[in-house]
C-alpha cells in the first residue's frame, strides 16, 4: 500500500474541478491509455492572460488523479506567465510530497501544462519536445529525461524512472538513460548534443520563454552552489538584462560569471546574439 | 468499518482453530523436537503429527513432507534440487505466467548459462500442449509448471503436463500454492516430483510452508545446517507456523466441498452482477477451468490502483491486476502474457474469496463497485469509442 499523505487521499477522494470546459482557451494533453496514465488539462484564459478557470479529466491512479487537482487549484487565479513556472516539484509539494515511485504524476500535470499554454500562445505548430525517442514503452525523450534530472537533481537511472516513466518496460533503454544522466551531470549535454530548442529565428515570445527557462533550470541551480543567484530583470532585443544576487553580489569574479558563464549558456541555449548585461 | 476482505490469494485470516492449535506452542511447549529430554520430545510428536496431517490432505507419506518457511523457499528447493542432481542436463521448462519464486530462478540459472523455455499462453490463459510437448529435449532437467494462476485462476492441465512429462523421463515440479485448499488435489494420482505449498494461504500464519518431494526423487538441501527435517532443511523447526499448517491442512480438506460449491456459487453471482452492472468489462482467462474463489475482472478507461483505493474507503479489500509502481508501470507479466489490451489491463481487478465470505460481502461489492467505476470513468478523458485516441500519441505495441 503506498503511503499518501492526507492532502494526496483529499484531493484523490474529493477531487476540485474534475470536469470539462467547453469554451476553453487552451487544452493540454499528455499520456496515453497504453502508458497507464493520461491527463486533459482544460484552462479558461482572460484578456490579460489571467487564468480564470482550469479543469481535468485524468485516467491513472490516486495520486494522478490528485496532481491533476491540485495543479488545477494552484494555477487558478495565476497569469500565463506565473503558471509556466510551476514545477513539477512544486506540484508535489502542494500534496505534502509523494512517494518517489509516484512523482511522474506531478511530472505529468507539469507536461499538461506546459502543453497547454504553448498551444495557448499559437504554438502549435512547432508543440511536442522533439528530440531522440528514448524509451520505446512510454515514448519518453531524452529531452524529457534531461529536463528531468535538471529540474529535481536526478542521479540514478531508478530516479529517472521514478520521475519520467522511462526504463518502466522492457528496459531495452537502460543504457542511453546512464548515458543522459552521465552527460547532463558533467554537463557535457550542450557539447554533445544539438539542441533541438535552438530555432534559426526566433520569436520575442520564444526567446523570453528560452531565456527564462534556462537561468531558471540551469542558471540560477549553478549559482546557487555557491551561494549565488540571478534574477531576469528584462530582455531588449537580445540583450537580457540581470541582477546578480546573494553572494555574488560584491564577488570578485561576478564579472566573469556574467560574461563566462550566464553569458555563454544563453548564446549556448537560446540564441548566438544573446548578450548579457547587469541591470 | 467493518472489512469485507476479497484478497484471499494474497493472504488469508488465520483461522480460528489454527490460532488455538498454536497457542501452546507460543507458551508451555517450547521445546526443542531435536532435545532428549520430555519437552523436545512433546515438540517432536507436534511436528511429526503436523505432517501426518498434510501427507494426509495431498495424498501422500509423511516421509514425502519437508516444511519450509514459505512458498518461494519450496520453489527455489525444487529448482535447485532438480538442476543440481543433474548437472548435465541444461535445459529448464517453464511458463511465462509463473510466480516471480519461480521466473527469478528461472532468469537466474539462465545467466549462468542455462537455456530456458517460457512457454506462452491464449488469451484464456491456457498453454499449447504440442508446443509443450515440442519443448521437451534430451538436456532438460525440470519442467516447471505451476498448478493455478494466483492472477486469472485458470488451472492448468497438471495431469496431462505431468503425463508428458513422465513419457520423456523429466522431473516435473508445480508450484501448488494457489490451488492447495481450493480444488482436491491427490498426489497418488498425480505423480509429480515435486509440489510447493504456503501456509498464509490456506489460512495458517506467513512464514511456513510445506514441500512435497516423491520418494526417490533425487534432492539436494537448499539450505544446509543441521539434521532437521531428515537433513534435508537445516534450522530449528518453526514448530508453531507447522502445526497450525498442519491444522490448517486439516480444515482446508474439510471446507474443499464449500469452496467448489458455496463459494464458487457467490464468486459467480459477484461475476454475473458485475458484469451486468458495468458495461466494457470482459473477465480475464477462462471462466470454465478456474479456481472457484478468484475473479479476474477488467474495466475500460480506467485505472486499478484508483479503483482499489476507492474499494478501501467502503472496507473492501481487492487487488488489482497492474502495479502501477514505476519499477512495473506495464500491466502484470500475467495479464500481458495473456495478450489483455492495454485499454483493459491497467483497469484489472482480482477478486479472491475464501470459505470465510459472506453474501453480504457480495452484495456490499455489488452495490459499492458500479458507482466507484461511473465516478472514476467520468473523470476519464477516454470514453467508449475512443480506441482511435489521435489526441495523443498512442505508442500502444
Amino acid at each position: 500500500m503506498w503511503e499518501y499523505t492526507d492532502k494526496v487521499r483529499e484531493h484523490f477522494l474529493d477531487p476540485k474541478n474534475a470536469g470539462t470546459i467547453d469554451d476553453a482557451d487552451a487544452i493540454g494533453e499528455v499520456g496515453s491509455l497504453s502508458c497507464g496514465d493520461a491527463l486533459r488539462l482544460f484552462l479558461k484564459i482572460d484578456e490579460d492572460g489571467l487564468i480564470e478557470d482550469a479543469k481535468f479529466q485524468t485516467f491513472g491512479c490516486a495520486s494522478a488523479i490528485a496532481s491533476s487537482s491540485i495543479l488545477t487549484e494552484m494555477i487558478k487565479g495565476m497569469t500565463v506567465e506565473e503558471a509556466e513556472k510551476v514545477s513539477n516539484k512544486e506540484i508535489a509539494e502542494a500534496l505534502g510530497g509523494l512517494p518517489k515511485e509516484k512523482m511522474h504524476c506531478s511530472v505529468m500535470g507539469q507536461e499538461a501544462l506546459e502543453d497547454a499554454i504553448r498551444k495557448y500562445r499559437g504554438l502549435e505548430a512547432a508543440p511536442a519536445p522533439e528530440g531522440e525517442i528514448v524509451c520505446k514503452c512510454f515514448g519518453v525523450t531524452d529531452l524529457q529525461i534531461k529536463r528531468a534530472v535538471l529540474d529535481n537533481g536526478l542521479t540514478t537511472l531508478e530516479e529517472v524512472t521514478n520521475f519520467t516513466k522511462a526504463g518502466g518496460g522492457c528496459e531495452d533503454c537502460h543504457g542511453r538513460i546512464q548515458e543522459i544522466i552521465t552527460e547532463v551531470r558533467t554537463g557535457k549535454a550542450a557539447e554533445t548534443s544539438p539542441q533541438p530548442e535552438k530555432p534559426v529565428k526566433l520569436t520575442n515570445i520564444k526567446r523570453f520563454q528560452l531565456v527564462t527557462k534556462t537561468i531558471e533550470e540551469e542558471i540560477r541551480p549553478a549559482l546557487a552552489k555557491d551561494g549565488g543567484d540571478i534574477e531576469l530583470i528584462d530582455i531588449d532585443g537580445s540583450e537580457v538584462i540581470v541582477s546578480l544576487r546573494g553572494a555574488c553580489v560584491g564577488c570578485p569574479s561576478s564579472g566573469h560569471t556574467l560574461k563566462d558563464f550566464v553569458e555563454r549558456r544563453l548564446k549556448e541555449t537560446v540564441e548566438e546574439a544573446i548578450t548579457v548585461r547587469e541591470a | 468499518m467493518s472489512s469485507v476482505y476479497l484478497d484471499n490469494n494474497a493472504t488469508t485470516m488465520v483461522a480460528p482453530e489454527v490460532r488455538e492449535a498454536i497457542m501452546p506452542l507460543l507458551g508451555e511447549e517450547y521445546g526443542n523436537p531435536s532435545s532428549m529430554h520430555r519437552l523436545g520430545g512433546k515438540s517432536g510428536l507436534f511436528l511429526s503429527q503436523a505432517r501426518e496431517k498434510i501427507a494426509a490432505g495431498l495424498g501422500c507419506d509423511s516421509d514425502e513432507i519437508i516444511f519450509t518457511s514459505c512458498g518461494t523457499e519450496g520453489d527455489n528447493t525444487a529448482i535447485f534440487s532438480a538442476l543440481e542432481s543433474q548437472p548435465e542436463k541444461k535445459h529448464i521448462i517453464t511458463t511465462r505466467i509463473e510466480h516471480p519464486a519461480v521466473l527469478n530462478v528461472a532468469k537466474h540459472y539462465e545467466r549462468k548459462g542455462y537455456s530456458v523455455t517460457y512457454l506462452g499462453v491464449d488469451s484464456k490463459g491456457h498453454f499449447n500442449i504440442d508446443e509443450y510437448r515440442a519443448a521437451i529435449r534430451p538436456d532438460t532437467a525440470l519442467i516447471s509448471v505451476m498448478y493455478a494462476n494466483n492472477e486469472s485462476g485458470v488451472i492448468s492441465p497438471i495431469e496431462e503436463m505431468v503425463d508428458i512429462a513422465k513419457e520423456h523421463d523429466v522431473l516435473f515440479h508445480t508450484d501448488a500454492v494457489q490451488a492447495v485448499g481450493k480444488i482436491p488435489i491427490d498426489l497418488k494420482k498425480l505423480p509429480v516430483d515435486y509440489l510447493v505449498l504456503s501456509g498464509h494461504k490456506i489460512h495458517a500464519p506467513k512464514g511456513v510452508g510445506a514441500m512435497y518431494l516423491r520418494r526417490n526423487t533425487p534432492f539436494r538441501p537448499f539450505m544446509l545446517g543441521g539434521h532437521q527435517e531428515h537433513g534435508r532443511r537445516g534450522g530449528t523447526e518453526n514448530i508453531p507456523g507447522i502445526v497450525g499448517l498442519g491444522t490448517a491442512m486439516e480444515l482446508a480438506v474439510k471446507h474443499i466441498d464449500d469452496e467448489n460449491t458455496r463459494v464458487r456459487a457467490m464468486r459467480d453471482r459477484l461475476e454475473k452482477g458485475l458484469m451486468a452492472a458495468i458495461p466494457d468489462s470482459i473477465i480475464n482467462g477462462d471462466t470454465a477451468m478456474r479456481l472457484p474463489n478468484t475473479l479476474s475482472i477488467a474495466f475500460k478507461y480506467i485505472e486499478g490502483e484508483a479503483m482499489l483505493l476507492m474499494l478501501d474507503q467502503f472496507g473492501i479489500c481487492a487487488s488489482s491486476g497492474s502495479a502501477c509502481t514505476s519499477g512495473s508501470l506495464e500491466p502484470s507479466h500475467v495479464l500481458r502474457a495473456m495478450g489483455v489490451p492495454f485499454t483493459y489491463a491497467h483497469g484489472s481487478l482480482r477478486f479472491s474469496l475464501s470459505t470465510y465470505s459472506t453474501d453480504e460481502d457480495i452484495d456490499i461489492v455489488l452495490k459499492e463497485l458500479p458507482p466507484i467505476i461511473s465516478r472514476l470513468r467520468q473523470m476519464s478523458p477516454f470514453r467508449r469509442g475512443d480506441e482511435g485516441l489521435d489526441w495523443v500519441d498512442d505508442h500502444d505495441h
